[in-house]
């Protein structure tokens, strides 16, 4: 029934196998991992995925929002000469951070959500250092070829031929570098003026560092230390390790089904011997990015990229087993299966004749994934605190003032007496006009009777109301002089409100102040 | 150590320093390479920058570095460089007739940030710091000017002062000492008093101040204007308002036309030069009274 000699014994060990021995030394020399190419249904998706995360960050600085003649028409940009973020049709003053710090906080929560239910997605299929790598991995086998090629190719002296392989990797390994440094300023400048600017030596020396620095961060990191980043630099893998339960979804090794795992099945069933379905063939660990073995259980290397799953997968449809020997399970799953195996004992040897009937299905007590699990109380409080936050940064979205004023009342002095006796408080009205055009609101003192006031600068005579233009997106200061009639002025301090409103819009902002008078 | 002998620590087999602490014993490993080679070259820097900045002190003064850099000079520097960066706008004050710069709002922003730093040094003094005066001492936020409250006389103002005798152009007026010099009899000075009260709307004696009246007109109304208006030509500062300069009680009244006080101001022009002036004059017509 089974083809064995389909599926060779790969030559390959877990390169964390030494430290898992008793008295070998926690820091080992570097031992390159030469990752094997995966094919399968999460090979596809992590494709899929880096096609869609480099595809935004590469394009996104070019998508154009025509905002008007008064504002930037780059969809996304970061204007820090200006202090304004624009995110599509939303723009960001400084003081409105809120919205940016309510979406890091749901960027968290949504980090623990996901943790909480599918484990180290993050790791696996969307960190910058697993997608860059990927691609670096891409570039490399184009030109060295697949595992056992690299491994050749680097035993063998330096050549002709070593040079042409080498050369041309590391040039493109550089080119992305570059292109990944250089997209990244794109997001804080017009791009194309930026990308001319760039080009002909006129950009600011600040771009030019940072594509240097991006593009050393991006050869290094990704290029050249690969794994070592996650294993010994990420504080990541420990803390989001912590976010994990035991019904979280983690890439597992079915040793319930897998052991005793053998070679030459075929042999050993003639022996009486009862296999597991692990054949042995070291595929899991050849494709393995951080050169682990996942039958070790789980470990701390294991960023759940799942390329052992894809790998094991075409293994087992080659024999003739059921795909699944090594899947995404829950732990409380794994526990509970393994139970199974060894007949309830915590410490027992494994039996596959108890986990398959007769007719070699699993028995009905095997338990596999079912998505009920998702919804449990710690996953739903995560939701609803995500959606909440959520809908409350929209709804502050939505109602936010695109109008504010400030007043400083002039304190030195608090008041002056005019020569035919009233009484003068000077204040300072800043009105902020939030829109990208130019708007006239009207200011209007509210209460003290009797009152007028004047504006330096604007013209006219006194009044309790002016028009006052305001340049787009800008902030207008005005001194403003009240004053009082002598017959009207009540001693000490009465409390009055200036209210600006903006006729277009109908937006209107109270501020409320005080004129002060003598005590008597 | 006391003895010669070298203690090897069992686990690791290195070589302890010979201390210990409650069992504990240090070990002596070697520094690591990198940060060894790190150390030797912050030597070889350290030489390096002795000898471009000055470094070794001496009796009198310290080597000076061959660069020739020195925290003074780079002060000096960037002073330069600021008051470079301020030529244009002061250039710009420089060329403009002062009834131009309300027109320009770069230039306003300029100098009465200008003339407010300015004022803060030389004018708070006597005008006191947010110009709101004091007894004998204008209050520059109000509307009455006693020499003319537009830009070009708030500015001649602080150009030539106020009874500055060395100043040719000085603003000039004395008023005499009525009571001192015997030109008027204590009955007709309380008289006027009461009728200058009468102009300003306070309360007053109807009697005296009707007696006041033909007074005012012949000795007072030549400065004061006929109804106590005021003549900022000539310094005659208003009497038919509530500001005084000296009080506006009976008293105080009477007292300031016995014996006068008059204030002098110095002239500014020659000391805080032309581009200063105007830019103190824009901040003061600013602060609310200018007119």
């Amino acid at each position: 029934m089974l083809d064995q000699t389909a599926v060779e014994k790969l030559d390959v060990e877990a390169v964390n196998k030494g430290a898992k021995q008793k008295g070998e030394p926690l820091y080992a020399a570097h031992q390159k991992v030469y990752p094997k190419r995966a094919e399968g249904f999460y090979r596809r998706l992590k494709w899929i995925i880096m096609a869609i995360t480099l595809g935004i960050y590469y394009i996104t600085p070019w998508l154009r929002w025509d905002r008007g003649p008064y504002a930037p028409d780059q969809a996304v940009l970061i204007d820090f000469p200006n202090r304004r973020f624009y995110f599509f049709f939303v723009e960001i003053w400084p003081q409105e951070f809120i919205f940016i710090a309510g979406l890091l906080v749901m960027a968290g929560i949504g980090l623990f959500l996901i943790t909480s239910v599918v484990g180290r997605a993050w790791c696996g299929y969307t960190c910058p250092q697993t997608v860059w790598t990927d691609l670096f991995l891409v570039v490399e086998r184009f030109f060295e070829g697949d595992r056992n090629a690299r491994i050749k190719l680097d035993k063998a002296p330096w050549s002709g031929e070593k040079l042409a392989r080498k050369v041309p990797k590391h040039i493109v390994w550089l080119l992305i570098s570059v292109a990944t440094g250089g997209a990244w300023i794109f997001y804080f400048a017009d791009a194309p003026t930026l990308a001319v600017d760039f080009a002909t030596g006129q950009a600011p020396l600040a771009a030019y560092l940072t594509v240097a620095v991006l593009t050393a961060t991006t050869y290094v990191l990704g290029a050249i230390m690969r794994e070592q980043v996650c294993i010994y630099m990420c504080p990541w893998p420990r803390i989001q390790a912590a976010m994990l339960d035991e019904n979280s979804l983690v890439v597992t090794y079915n040793d319930w089904r897998g052991e005793p795992r053998m070679r030459g099945q075929k042999k050993a069933r003639a022996q009486g011997l009862v296999p597991g379905d692990c054949v042995d063939c070291n595929a899991c660990v050849a494709v393995c990015p951080t050169g682990i073995d996942i039958r070790d259980g789980q470990q701390l290397e294991c960023i759940t990229c799942a390329l052992c799953i894809d790998a094991c997968d075409a293994v087992m449809d080659k024999v003739g087993h059921e795909r699944g020997l090594i899947s995404y399970a829950t732990l409380a799953d794994y526990n509970h299966n393994m139970r199974v195996a060894t007949g309830g004992e915590a410490t027992g040897a494994i039996d596959p004749s108890r986990v398959r009937d007769d007719k070699g299905n699993f028995v009905d007590a095997i338990r596999g994934f079912r998505w009920r699990e998702m919804l449990r109380v710690r996953t739903i409080i995560y939701f609803a605190a995500w959606g909440l936050i959520g809908l409350g940064l929209l709804v502050a979205l939505g109602t936010r003032d695109r109008l504010e004023v400030n007043v400083q009342h002039d304190r030195n002095p608090v008041f002056t007496q005019l020569s035919d006796g009233s009484i003068r408080n000077g204040y300072t009205v800043k009105i902020l006009n939030m829109v990208a055009e130019p708007r006239t609101f009207t200011l209007t003192l509210d209460g003290l009777p009797g009152a007028t006031m004047a504006i330096n600068g604007i013209d006219g005579e006194p009044a309790r109301s002016f028009d006052i233009p305001v340049e787009p997106d800008k902030l207008r200061p005005l001194r403003v002089f009240v004053s009082q009639s002598p017959d009207q002025v009540q001693p000490g301090s009465t409390p009055f409100s200036f209210t600006v409103e903006e006729a277009g819009s109908g937006e209107v902002d109270v501020y409320n102040a005080n004129f002060e008078a003598p005590e008597e | 150590m006391a003895d010669d002998r070298k203690d090897i620590d069992e686990v690791s087999g290195v070589e302890t320093t010979g201390h210990e602490w409650d069992g504990i014993k240090e070990l002596n490993n070697p520094l690591p390479r990198w940060w060894l080679w790190t150390f030797y070259a912050t030597i070889v820097w350290t030489i390096g920058y002795t000898i471009l900045y000055p470094a070794w002190p001496g009796i009198t003064g310290a080597t000076a570095g061959v660069l020739g850099w020195s925290s003074r000079g780079q002060l000096a520097q960037e002073m330069e460089a600021a008051k470079a960066e301020q030529s244009v706008y002061i250039d710009r004050i420089a060329q403009t007739d002062i009834t131009e710069i309300p027109t320009d709002p770069e230039l306003v922003q300029f100098a009465v940030a200008g003339g407010s730093s300015a004022f803060k040094v030389y004018c708070v003094q006597c005008h006191g710091s947010g110009a709101q005066g004091g007894e004998g001492y204008p209050n520059l936020n109000d509307d009455e000017w006693i020499w003319g409250g537009t830009l070009e006389e708030i500015a001649w103002t602080i150009r030539h002062g106020v009874r500055h005798e060395p100043d040719f152009d000085t603003r000039f007026n004395e008023m005499p000492a009525y009571g001192r010099d015997q030109i008027l009899d204590s009955g007709q000075i309380a008289d006027v008093a009461w009728y200058v009260r009468q102009l300003s709307g306070q309360e007053y004696d109807a009697e005296a101040a009707a007696r006041g009246a033909e007074t005012f007109e012949i000795e007072c109304s030549a400065c004061h204007g006929v109804d106590g208006e005021g003549i900022p030509e000539l310094g005659g500062p208003a009497l038919n308002d509530a500001i005084w300069l000296y009080g506006g009680s009976h008293a105080e009244i009477v007292a300031q036309i016995n014996n006068p006080q008059m204030g002098v101001m110095p002239a500014w022009g020659e000391r805080l030069g032309e581009t200063t002036v105007k830019q103190l004059a824009v901040y003061v017509h600013q602060l609310g009274g200018g007119q």
